[in-house]
């Protein structure tokens, strides 16, 4: 894989492993999924499927943010607004 | 103006999603080893600084917290979010045990002073105590406006218009700058700080300084006499007719017979 396609899924592994902490299932639980998901996908070496499957990892980053906010947003709401 | 100066509160609370338990000798809540995280209610003021930055209505955000040194993890948290610089006015663990509302706002009062805000913005209570009381004694205090359980901050002339989410509904007030604010639920969405944000947050300047710095005496004022779970819910019972309801009633003592 190439320099700057390397440095990139380097920084989407980062950045997932850093939102994991916050994984309602436990950081051990999201890691080992995580590192079990990128290793799949360790021979790829087509760069347009490597985009493809950042694009894919940038769409979780998305998700798992909004998860995190509604979970948030919800328990809270329930806790001090009578609904 | 030029550029609204905003001080932002920020409390490191025991996280949202652990589940609370009481210390076996009742004195507290066992704090060690469980996740902490910024009280969600200051997220959510840190936001809106924040944004009130981008929006050029604000010319610095600093974020204050006082307790013990895990705070600046909090602290940084803030700046990873956006503020500028902040400032952790450290309070020993056992000192912080003890460490009420009114402490808090003295010593944000004098940060206030010191660092010439216009603003001072918390979130509209902590969840681990639920006083509701630091912004509110802020106010008073510095002898500013409050507006409280804010849902929408805008800048007009002469000052802001706060809504207020209050039990009738929505409150919509008009106050002068400088005013302390207190954030509720609906007033944003509070962003994740990411990763790169959190290393930028590193070099941001954190002054560390102590309440004696601002003349604070954080003495206790109040000793915690007991600690308890809240009692165990009973469970209902269901009833297959009214009779048996009104039967039930009559037997408890809750309608004459």
């Amino acid at each position: 894989m190439s320099g700057p396609l390397k440095f990139r899924v380097k920084h989407l592994y980062k950045t997932l492993l850093h939102l994991g902490k916050d994984y309602p299932k436990g950081y051990e639980f999201f890691r080992s999924r995580l590192h079990a998901s990128f290793l799949r996908h360790k021979d790829v070496k087509n760069p347009e499927e490597v985009e493809a499957l950042i694009a894919k990892g940038e769409y979780v980053v998305k998700e798992l943010e909004a998860l995190y906010m509604l979970r948030k947003y919800r328990t809270l709401k329930k806790r001090y607004y009578d609904s | 103006m030029s550029g609204l100066r905003v001080i932002v509160g920020c409390k490191r609370v025991i996280d949202y999603a652990v589940k609370i338990r009481v210390k076996p000798d009742k004195t507290g809540v066992i704090t060690d080893g469980v996740k902490h995280s910024m009280n969600p209610f200051d997220e959510i003021a840190v936001e809106e600084a924040v944004r009130m930055k981008e929006k050029k209505l604000a010319s610095e955000v600093i974020a204050v917290s006082c307790g013990p040194t895990q705070c600046q993890e909090t602290l940084r948290t803030a700046m990873a979010m956006g503020a500028d610089k902040s400032i952790h006015v450290e309070v020993d663990a056992a000192t912080y045990e003890n460490l009420q509302p009114l402490h808090v706002a003295k010593i944000l009062a004098k940060v206030a002073q010191e660092e010439k805000a216009d603003i001072v913005f918390t979130g509209k209570q902590a969840i681990d105590d639920d006083c509701n009381q630091t912004g509110q004694m802020v106010a008073a205090i510095l002898d500013w406006p409050q507006a409280t359980f804010a849902s929408k901050v805008e800048k007009v002339d002469g000052g802001l218009t706060v809504t207020r989410e209050i039990d009738g509904g929505l409150e919509t007030i008009k106050v002068k700058v400088p005013a302390v604010l207190t954030a509720d639920l609906r007033l944003n969405e509070p962003r994740y700080a990411t990763l790169p944000n959190i290393m930028k947050a590193k070099k941001k300047p954190m002054a560390k300084k102590k309440p004696a710095d601002y003349g604070v005496d954080v003495g206790p004022r109040q000793s915690v006499l007991k600690v308890e779970d809240p009692p165990v819910r009973q469970a209902g019972s269901k009833l297959d007719s009214v009779e048996s309801l009104v039967a039930k009633l009559k037997d408890a003592g809750l309608v004459p017979s």
